[in-house]
């Protein structure tokens, strides 16, 4: 469900966030970088817990397309669609 | 590809270049070689009259040797390409032992995972009579120039 996602989601962003940003500013639409203020290479730590998480593998391009919350649900819910 | 090869491409130059040789180069990690010249400008205030290494530059010749050393090899071995941007994006570091002027040292670095331009090592640096210094994690984006 894509709900449980998106609450699973929350949890691994958790730990990247700066000090000034909590996680209920974690909406839908947050851009990682501009609105979350996580950096690159925070985003790339994301990624590979969101890989362990959900047992799939990204590539270069799904983390181009990872600009914001809602892009990596629907990356994520891709991946686990096209896994079955 | 050359080792002398990998360190002609390093972005730094003298008084910040903190690599004289690398004895092994591989896709899982490097060994390098430094020896710390009297001379460094540092040595004049750290500290007053008693001149040790600083651990942040302790921790700059670890990331030379061991992040971006292996990061030019790495990235050479993808896409044929001239030279690499590098960002140091985090550090870990435990001091063990002071290192004094003419010290010369050995970094070993470990590969724990290169993906999506992030690569993240385990770094170890020992002195002459192969104690550990210092050790700790490193991490940095490294990207093709040119390729943004």
């Amino acid at each position: 469900m894509p709900s449980d996602h998106y609450t699973q989601l929350q949890e691994i962003i958790k730990p990247y966030l700066p000090e000034d940003v909590s996680v209920s500013e974690i909406k839908e639409e947050s851009h990682f970088i501009n609105e979350l203020n996580i950096n690159s290479a925070n985003l790339v730590d994301i990624i590979l817990d969101v890989e362990d998480a959900f047992d799939i593998v990204l590539e270069n391009e799904d983390m181009e397309k990872m600009q914001t919350v809602s892009d990596a649900l629907a990356i994520i819910n891709a991946k686990l669609e096209g896994k079955d | 590809m050359d080792f002398q090869e990998i360190i002609n491409q390093l972005p730094y130059s003298k008084p910040f270049l903190f690599v004289d040789r690398l004895d092994h180069v591989d896709e899982n990690g490097v060994i390098g070689v430094y020896t710390f010249s009297e001379d460094h400008s540092f040595y004049q205030g750290h500290f007053k009259s008693f001149p040790v290494t600083p651990g942040v530059i302790l921790t700059e010749c670890c990331a030379q040797i061991g992040l971006v050393c292996l990061g030019i090899f790495l990235i050479k071995n993808e896409k044929d390409d001239a030279g690499a941007q590098v960002a140091f994006s985090s550090s870990h570091m435990e001091f063990l032992l002071p290192v004094f002027p003419g010290e010369t040292v050995r970094v070993k670095s470990e590969k724990i995972y290169f993906r999506f331009q992030k690569l993240k090592c385990k770094v170890f640096l020992y002195n002459e009579k192969n104690q550990l210094v210092c050790k700790g994690e490193l991490a940095g984006m490294l990207t093709n120039k040119g390729n943004g």
